[in-house]
């Protein structure tokens, strides 16, 4: 039986002021090298300044099965857009 | 002796460190590896063409970066011993990377406050790209001494094989101090301190013994080689000069 | 196309008459499959051998360039091109993690490909004879590989798609930097042309072959396109890469060895000679001139490598139960 090497799940935010965002993968044994790793392969163009690493493992995903479930009750509750008040024109915007 | 001469050996150290590390390009012992180690070559490839050129400049005989890598052999090379060493192994590799590294960045401190410019920009680009190489390797350095009990062997065998290469590193060539008197570069031997603060983390991690060196071994800035660079050498330009003056 | 064109669709499932016509329903309504999703296991397995296919050439395909970077003429191309043969691994790497979205593990495609299971491109079984190939392998080899790529990044496959988005943003410096190493040939001295004229006449035939035997020929490919694994056939791409390189080739003065390429005004396209189908299968089935050179040269780096891999996870073991006494 093959040993593996972790796999980690690596989020790079371009710059300041905007949230980290998913990137790719790579493996490390530990999330020191992981981070390295990120950064040898994910920011060789100037793709970011914050690195996140976070063991693929660890990732606890919403079950596709109950995406129904979890994700289309919300589509009749229209009054939480504003779009569902109207305002007249001469108010101005709001 | 003059302050290109002495651009020329800094030049060589890191062209001639850069090729070795390329060498590994494609065989990495992991593909993160095969993206990390071109990353470390591509630096102290790029610090080498900018110091070429400026020596180059400073010369004024309108010799180019190309001229200068390509077309001088292994006795005209003034590389330092340590980075003409063949890879070996994953921990040689390491480690011969750890302790340029280690120099080099307390040498690029230094330099900011050179009296050239180019020299003052290469410093803070080069000492960040050191900054990271100490922790790369260094990170490596401290696994392979403190993983498995072949991993700890290899890692004893790189030191007991690289150190003796280390004290060449702190002496300054006829060149080198007419480049100190200039103001140029740094004193190579200033930099003892900081190189063994960061080699005496990192071993102490890796639980490996800092060795005793009775007889440093000396030579490149006087053109005595290992037998190794020359084969590099004539590997690296035999293609440029097969064309003498054609442009790539 | 490092798919060859070859990796039909394995149709073969389990699942029900319905369970597949509503995943056919988001497919055809462009929507994408994201790892958790439910898939047929044919998709799941198509998948798994095409990424698989496409990474491991990524990955073969460092060695052929690795041959000319100690050799590079000089530095500026020295940078070029080690930066380029590191962003191939750097495809592989992505790849490689596309797949395992699918459970299969990096060890296991690794295994697949050292014991000849599973194959890789076959353009990158011929030699690189000179600086020259280095030149014609990105304008040609990548061209060939971009012109395929790029619909893969709407490929139904969440995880497939964006690996290919970031892989043909790298792409693009691939082909430029190679057409430009051919200018710089193909107008320098007499000698320098002839070393890319003669790079040019070894993989022009090999570099259209990339784009796999002609749609009448190629089995499985309906199920493929169907899945939208696939977005163009075989054929379709080849004469767009034709299209697209003959100008190029003349720019550069070049020619290329093909005497029935000429062009047709009814078709609006290149018509091109036969092509040697014989040769094709003796390299994909592991007869080209560098197939053992290039396994073997794989499997020494992943068995020489081994001693390293296992001492960083035997350092993490160390630090986990070091960290665990502490607290
Ligand atoms: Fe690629
Ligand atoms: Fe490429």
């Amino acid at each position: 039986m093959v040993q593996t090497t972790p796999l980690w799940e690596v989020f790079i935010r371009p710059r300041n002021g905007l949230s980290h965002k998913h990137v790719g993968s790579i493996h490390a044994a530990d999330e020191v090298l992981a981070l390295q790793a990120a950064r040898d392969v994910y920011t060789r163009r100037g793709e970011g300044n914050s690195i996140w690493v976070v063991r693929s493992a660890d990732i606890h995903a919403s079950d596709p099965d109950q995406a129904a479930e979890n994700f289309e009750p919300t589509a009749d509750k229209i009054y939480r857009h504003p779009t569902f008040y109207d305002i007249p024109e001469e108010v101005g915007h709001m | 002796m003059a302050v290109w001469e002495a651009l020329v050996e800094l030049a060589d150290d890191h062209l001639v460190l850069g090729h070795r590390v390329s060498e590994w390009c494609g065989h990495a012992p992991m593909l993160e590896e095969d993206l990390a180690m071109p990353n470390m070559a591509l630096d102290v490839i790029g610090t080498a063409r900018t110091l070429y050129t400026r020596a180059g400049e400073l010369e004024g005989k309108g010799r180019d970066e190309d001229a200068i890598a390509y077309l001088r052999n292994e006795r005209e090379y003034r590389n330092c011993l340590l980075v003409e060493r063949p890879n070996e192994d994953f921990a040689h590799t390491m480690l011969r990377q750890l302790y340029f590294a280690a120099f080099m960045k307390a040498f690029w401190d230094a330099a900011l406050s050179s009296a050239d410019d180019v020299v003052r920009g290469v410093a803070g680009k080069a000492g960040k790209e050191m900054a990271y190489h100490i922790r790369h390797a260094g990170e490596w350095v401290i696994r392979l001494g403190d993983g498995t009990e072949q991993s700890a062997r290899r890692m004893r065998d790189a030191v007991e094989a690289l150190s003796i290469y280390v004290d060449e590193l702190f002496d300054s060539s006829d060149a080198a101090q007419a480049a100190e008197a200039a103001g140029v570069l740094p004193k190579r031997s200033e930099m003892r301190a900081a190189f063994d603060k960061v080699i005496g983390d990192v071993f102490s991690e890796a639980l490996l013994e800092l060795p005793a060196v009775p007889y440093g071994q000396r030579g490149g800035r006087s053109g005595q080689h290992g037998e190794g660079l020359g084969h590099m050498l004539a590997e690296m330009q035999s293609l440029h000069r097969a064309h003498p003056g054609a442009a790539w | 196309m490092y798919s060859q064109g070859l990796i039909g669709a394995d149709g073969r499932t389990t699942e029900s008459e319905e369970f597949l016509a509503r995943f056919q329903a988001r497919i055809d309504a462009e929507e994408k499959i994201e790892p958790t999703d439910a898939m047929p296991e044919g998709y799941r397995r198509t998948l798994v051998r095409q990424i698989g296919q496409h990474a491991h050439s990524e990955i073969v395909g460092m060695l052929p360039e690795g041959n000319w970077i100690t050799r590079a003429p000089s530095l500026r191309r020295k940078a070029a091109l080690l930066a380029k043969v590191q962003d191939e691994g750097g495809h592989g790497l992505y790849l490689y993690c596309a797949a395992e979205t699918l459970g299969v593990s990096r060890e296991e495609m690794t295994e697949e490909l050292l014991t000849g299971k599973a194959k890789y491109s076959s353009i990158f079984n011929y030699p690189t004879l000179s600086w020259a190939d280095i030149g014609i392998i990105g304008w040609l080899v990548d061209g060939a590989a971009i012109m395929n790529q790029i619909p893969l990044c709407r490929c139904s496959y969440g995880p497939y798609a964006r690996a290919m988005i970031r892989v043909c943003k790298e792409e693009s410096f691939h082909q430029r930097q190679g057409y430009e190493l051919c200018m710089s040939l193909a107008f320098g001295t007499p000698e320098q042309k002839a070393m890319v004229q003669d790079a040019l006449n070894r993989w022009w035939w090999p570099s259209i072959m990339m784009f796999g035997p002609h749609d009448a020929d190629s089995q499985h490919s309906d199920q493929s396109m169907a899945w939208k694994i696939k977005r163009f056939s075989n054929d379709e791409l080849r004469q767009k890469f034709i299209d697209a390189t003959v100008p190029q080739a003349e720019y550069l003065g070049l020619t290329l060895p093909d005497p029935d390429l000429k062009w047709n005004e009814e078709k609006g396209g290149y018509d091109h000679g036969p092509i040697d189908w014989s040769e094709f299968w003796r390299v994909v089935k592991g007869q080209g001139p560098m197939a053992r050179d290039r396994i073997k040269a794989r499997k020494k780096a992943w068995d020489e490598g081994a001693w390293v891999r296992e001492a960083a996870l035997a350092h993490a073991e160390k630090r986990r139960a070091r960290k665990m006494a502490a607290e």
